[in-house]
């Protein structure tokens, strides 16, 4: 499957964003402060809309689906949400069911138990942790079990074992052939974790493509005006910051 | 059904023959009745029961739709604007005189009710937004509730001041069958159409964007809570003047007892506000007053502030188990 955006414009924020994703891999969109990344991740989950070009889903435009049809392919993340009453961790997690009407109750066990929350299940919202509430929220999209799985800065606030939990859990979802699409701060996880990484920079791609390449020191250096080394082995990288 | 449903529709069924039995007359069912029994009960009571359970209803189901809408545990029904203009409506009935016509009254007050969710639809429908929503709101409140001080400051006759004074309190004193065939419908079709907009409602935990990615058009949630806040507190305003706090304080009374999710407070909050209204109702027949009786919106009034000053306290501690850390 394909989800593919076409000279994408939205005034002060996206500046002709063109791109093709594919299924069954972690895709991480990275760049500095301001640079239109949740503005793409919003466009491409059909949340914003564009006022040039067009997102499309396998070669159909998503302003064309119906609301609850684009909601049953594509799941979103968004960046900490607030959650307005105390529910129960089970509560939320069946949230994710609302596009689906009349069903549910397997797939929100089964994320329950992808996310290791099934002993937390009656506990309040308000009772978690940082890292557990962040591995309700997103149990709460995998419930809907979407083809495409699009999150906003899902590791912010994280410490290193829950950001290393959610980004295998990614890597799970994309084995099993759902499309994942990652706002990314962190640029060593984006080097250790994405099959792709696409580099903003004032709402316009600037780099696109494997990790190395994408996010080679030269890349880093130009958009985040920053000496930077990687150290480290593939998969295990590290960016030391030159003084 | 749930539990609690099923709860409070016994409660209900138990409290509206007492409630038929209750008043300055009582009315022994072990005994030979009074000559004029059935009359006191058939067209006086019984209407006013049915009246209670309408208002109150409509207003604990608003007030829940509301609270889930706006994410606020402190919205109620008023907040819309809805409830001022269908009182404006009313107002203007009274300043013009035809109030005097059995029918005029509840008319006027039903088109200002429809006014309101006519010009909400027009400003605020088109985007969607739950913030330019609530502005546009509050901007028709504002608006009713200063044309309703200049209705009152030129009130034409002393006597009209005093009818528009009183009607404003709120009251079931003294409602016919008529007033019931009024505000039931509209109460009826206004909790379905609220408990329609369940699914969005509990889409919206999460906040705007999430619930739009969940494939709700807020749009149509946004009409499906003009119409139904529209219908129950438009009618309800229109037989019974303004009633207040029913629609703030049943959905805090009946959410812990629910898993807090919106959809699941809407129909147990408009039984509790069914049964609220009817014992405050009971209440204000029995409380002896000089001149008639104690007024029902002044009675609740009296029950809800302190109950809202609770619950703000509540919230500046931190210890709301309501949801107020959102």
């Amino acid at each position: 499957m394909i989800l593919s955006a076409g000279n994408l414009g939205l005034s002060g924020r996206l500046n002709g964003i063109s791109c093709s994703l594919s299924s069954g891999r972690i895709t991480a969109i990275c760049g500095p402060n301001g640079a239109g990344k949740s503005s793409l991740l919003a466009c491409l989950a059909g949340l914003l809309e564009q006022e040039v070009g067009e997102v499309s889903l396998d070669g159909r435009s998503l302003a064309s689906m119906r609301p609850n049809e684009r909601a049953q392919a594509i799941g979103y993340l968004p960046q900490v949400p607030q959650v307005a009453w105390d529910v129960s961790v089970e509560t939320l997690v069946a949230l994710g069911r609302v596009p689906w009407p009349g069903s549910g109750s397997a797939e929100v066990e089964s994320a329950l138990a992808a996310m290791d929350l099934a002993a937390l299940r009656h506990r309040p919202m308000s009772r978690l942790s940082g890292g557990e509430r962040a591995r309700v929220l997103l149990a709460r999209v995998l419930a809907g079990e979407p083809q495409w799985l699009l999150a906003d800065e899902p590791l912010a606030s994280l410490d290193l074992a829950h950001a290393q939990a959610i980004m295998a859990r990614f890597r799970a979802e994309a084995d099993r052939g759902r499309g994942v699409i990652v706002v990314l701060h962190d640029l060593a996880a984006a080097m250790n974790h994405a099959d792709r990484v696409i580099v903003l920079e004032n709402g316009a791609i600037v780099a696109d493509g494997p990790p190395e390449l994408a996010l080679a020191e030269k890349v880093v250096a130009r958009v985040w005006q920053i000496k930077a080394n990687w150290l480290g082995e593939p998969g295990a990288k590290a960016l030391a910051i030159a003084n | 059904m749930t539990r609690l449903n099923l709860t409070l529709l016994i409660l209900l069924a138990l409290a509206v023959p007492l409630s038929l039995l209750a008043g300055q007359v009582w009315i022994d069912p072990f005994h030979p009745a009074l000559p004029n029994a059935t009359t006191i009960l058939m067209q006086l009571r019984l209407p006013r029961a049915v009246l209670a359970l309408a208002v109150g209803g409509g207003l604990g189901a608003a007030g829940a739709a509301m609270q889930g809408y706006l994410r606020n545990p402190l919205a109620d029904p008023g907040l819309f604007g809805i409830a001022p203009c269908a009182a404006l409506g009313a107002v203007l009935s009274f300043w013009t005189g035809f109030a005097a016509s059995a029918f005029t009254l509840p008319l006027f007050a039903l088109l200002g009710a429809g006014s309101a969710m006519a010009l909400l639809g027009l400003i605020a429908g088109r985007d969607g937004g739950v913030a330019t929503f609530t502005l546009a709101g509050m901007m028709l409140a504002s608006l009713a509730g200063a044309l309703m001080s200049l209705a009152i400051s030129l009130s034409p006759t002393p006597f009209a001041l005093s009818e528009i004074v009183t009607w404003l309190m709120g009251a079931l004193a003294d409602r016919s069958w008529r007033d019931v065939w009024i505000a039931v419908p509209g109460a009826l079709l206004g909790i379905a159409l609220l408990r329609a907009s369940g699914r969005g409602l509990d889409a919206l935990l999460l906040g705007e964007p999430v619930a739009r990615s969940l494939g709700i058009d807020p749009r149509r949630l946004q009409w499906l809570l003009i119409a139904g806040v529209g219908l129950t507190v438009g009618s309800g305003v229109a037989v019974a003047g303004i009633i207040g706090f029913v629609g703030l304080v049943v959905p805090h009374l009946v959410r812990p007892l629910t898993d807090r999710r919106p959809s699941q407070l809407i129909i147990p909050s408009a039984l509790a506000g069914a049964l609220l209204l009817l014992c405050a109702d009971v209440v204000c027949r029995l409380i002896p007053l000089a001149g008639g009786e104690l007024r029902l919106g002044i009675a609740l009034s009296l029950i809800g502030a302190p109950f809202f000053l609770m619950l703000l306290l509540r919230m500046r501690r931190g210890l709301s188990d309501d949801g107020g850390w959102a």
